[in-house]
């Protein structure tokens, strides 16, 4: 049988939009509240671990296909360095300068709201993709191997 | 125009996160990629030469944000990295067709490389621990590249090690942040220089010590190197044997000793025992060994040795208020002989690597009369033997001579003796590879054995003309002010270093 019981599967199949959400919202209050993108990604990932260890890995592969998984982590890193260099351009030569902030955001007086900080939720969400795409794969990729005494 | 610092940085973690996106279509493309993107960071090490430059990052001033540091040592170090990463880079498009993933493999090459530049340029020590676990991490991955029972063994073992390494140096940054309150290098090497170095400061230096020396694998803590250097693929065997345990290892424990923690007495002949023991101990494990790949990596042990031996004797003189002219000497001696070995250790693993491509096998019992069949093969590795023996126009001689001068100089008779007694070991030991790897019988099977031209023998042959002509850096006194001057400068002066960066940033800050 794969997985778990349908007792886990039933409550695993109604926490996992509840654990993925509240990792969004970690990861895009980042800025304002306790967390940002590593705690966020990390939650993100375990809605996808629920799923694996409730339903199998099969199930989770295809809600996120490695080969998806490893372009997102990719993709996001990439995006992280190049807002990073974007600040070296917009920011007289300044790597990682919150140019978005300085530029335009400087007259908008909007400290404590969602919109605010300039790059950093940016950042954070680029951190969070980054993370919940690692540790998915990580997690999958150890699941793949048994011990050979098990066989 | 001045290259902005942290594009050595960007540069490669960039195209590394990129690289993996080609899928196999674009393979070809992927390679010269990475070899273009390190051969743009040869040039801008080579620019970086004789530059002094703080750098802000984000714009936030130093006992807040922060900084990068190029001085005389990070350009050294920078240049080095580059040309082993580029002749390693050429040498793997070949070579690593053996493999499968070959994106993967530039991905971990060019992580590894952005952790090594970062590490010689950080200025903020914590920020120093993060790329160096950048790269490390990146070296256990590459370690297990090839998936082998033998090869996962040696990289989990590296990895233990490396770990508790790390864990050393992370203890030891928080030590340093409890009593200073800084973790930015200049700011901590002024509070050291006025208040001088207290209980937990020392505890901290002893953790660094014990942390930087598993990185760069002197004695004591040399287990993982014989084990984890033979089983990577021969250019990453290049790579960590050439600069990777030197980047972590070596400049960071000099950095930290010299211009941050300051110098004494009792840590000068820690470094020399450290030093004279992995001369010594090295060297006499590799002359009894039969793998060409685990013969080299016992000679990486012993020649790193030398660099402790030299730093640790510039260290002791300067400590007791010895000339600084012979201090300097040393120091020089160290520095040159760290580029040295970084040129000479990785041309040898490159031909060992082509010998065992084109053979199949690494054993010297198996191994015979290829000199003929293996022609490029064999006269690079002649040279780099011979300049890592000390034979004299070769570079590792003038870098030898120097340690020797240096410490009959400052009154070590036992010491030079020691280095002139190892040397000649050494010379027994690569005496040895040539006559079972390229003189004597050929063996049957090895018959129709032929050589890999190409992009593979362009990088040893490269890094031979190196070998031949580095002793021109210090002969020729343009070259030495410009290249081993100014590293020699950047350490020996000490709590100055805090000064410099610190002013320099005022005047490029706001």
């Amino acid at each position: 049988m794969k997985g778990m019981t349908i007792i886990v599967k039933t409550i695993a199949s109604w926490i996992k939009v509840l654990v993925f959400l509240f990792g969004i919202y970690i990861i895009l209050f980042g800025h304002l509240t306790p967390g940002g993108g590593f705690a966020g990604g990390v939650i993100l990932a375990g809605s996808y671990i629920l799923l694996l260890l409730a339903f199998g890995k099969e199930y989770a592969e295809e809600n996120l296909p490695i080969s998806l998984a490893s372009k997102l982590d990719c993709i996001a890193a990439f995006l992280f360095i190049a807002l990073a260099l974007c600040g070296f351009i917009y920011g007289a030569g300044f790597f990682f300068y919150n140019f978005i902030q300085q530029k335009f955001l400087v007259e908008y007086e909007s400290a404590g709201e969602l919109v605010s900080a300039g790059a950093i939720p940016l950042y954070n969400i680029f951190i969070g993709i980054k993370v919940a795409a690692s540790l998915f794969l990580v997690t999958l990729v150890l699941s793949a191997f048994r011990l050979e005494s098990q066989e | 125009m001045s290259i902005p610092l942290p594009l050595f940085i960007a540069l490669p973690l960039a195209s590394a996160f990129l690289l993996p996106l080609c899928g196999k279509k674009f393979k070809g493309f992927a390679s010269l990629a990475a070899t273009v993107v390190i051969a743009v960071l040869l040039v801008m090490s080579i620019l970086s030469f004789g530059r002094f430059d703080v750098y802000i990052v984000g714009r936030w001033t130093i006992p807040l944000g922060i900084n990068l540091v190029l001085d005389g040592l990070s350009a050294l170090m920078l240049a080095t990295i580059s040309t082993v990463s580029f002749t390693a880079m050429l040498f793997s498009n070949r070579y690593m067709e053996q493999y499968t993933s070959k994106n993967k493999y530039l991905s971990l090459f060019l992580l590894m490389v952005t952790g090594m530049n970062g590490v010689v340029l950080s200025g903020d020590i914590f920020n120093l621990f993060v790329f160096l676990e950048i790269a490390s991490i990146a070296s256990y991955a590459l370690v297990g590249f090839g998936c082998e029972h033998e090869e996962l063994e040696a990289a989990f073992k590296y990895m233990t090690l490396g770990t508790v390494a790390s864990m050393f140096v992370l203890f030891g940054v928080g030590v340093v942040y409890g009593n200073t309150g800084s973790l930015n290098m200049a700011v901590i090497s002024r509070y050291v220089a006025e208040n001088g170095i207290n209980t937990g400061l020392a505890f901290a230096l002893a953790l660094f010590t014990t942390g930087f020396g598993l990185k760069a694998a002197l004695v004591p803590f040399h287990a993982w190197l014989p084990d984890a250097h033979p089983s990577a693929p021969a250019p990453i065997s290049a790579m960590l044997s050439g600069v990777l345990i030197k980047a972590l290892g070596i400049y960071s424990l000099s950095r930290v000793i010299f211009n941050v923690l300051g110098i004494s007495v009792q840590i000068s002949w820690v470094l020399i025992a450290l030093g004279v023991l992995s001369m010594v101990i090295g060297v006499f494990l590799a002359v009894g060994q039969w793998d060409f790949k685990r013969l080299l990596a016992y000679h990486s042990i012993s020649q790193m040795g030398y660099v402790i031996l030299g730093i640790g004797m510039a260290a002791l003189i300067l400590s007791n208020g010895g000339n600084p002219a012979w201090a300097s000497l040393a120091l020089l001696g160290g520095l040159f002989h760290l580029m040295n070995h970084a040129v000479f250790k990785s041309l040898l693993f490159l031909t060992s690597g082509s010998v065992e491509m084109s053979t199949g096998t690494r054993q010297l019992k198996e191994l015979g009369g290829l000199a003929e069949r293996l022609p490029v093969t064999r006269s690079t590795c002649t040279i780099a033997s011979a300049a890592i023996a000390g034979v004299p126009p070769f570079n590792g001689f003038w870098s030898k001579l120097i340690l020797v001068i240096a410490a009959v100089q400052a009154g070590l008779y036992g010491l030079a003796a020691v280095t002139v007694l190892v040397s000649i070991v050494t010379l027994i030991s690569f005496l040895k590879v040539q006559r079972y790897v390229f003189l004597g019988e050929l063996p049957e099977n090895l018959k129709s054995t032929a050589e890999h031209r190409g992009l593979m023998a362009c990088a040893m042959i490269l890094l031979a003309i190196l070998c031949v002509f580095m002793g021109a850096l210090v002969i020729y006194e343009p070259f030495r002010v410009v290249v081993l001057d100014n590293a020699v400068n950047a350490l020996s002066d000490g709590f100055a270093y805090a000064g410099k960066v610190l002013s320099a940033q005022i005047l490029t800050g706001q």
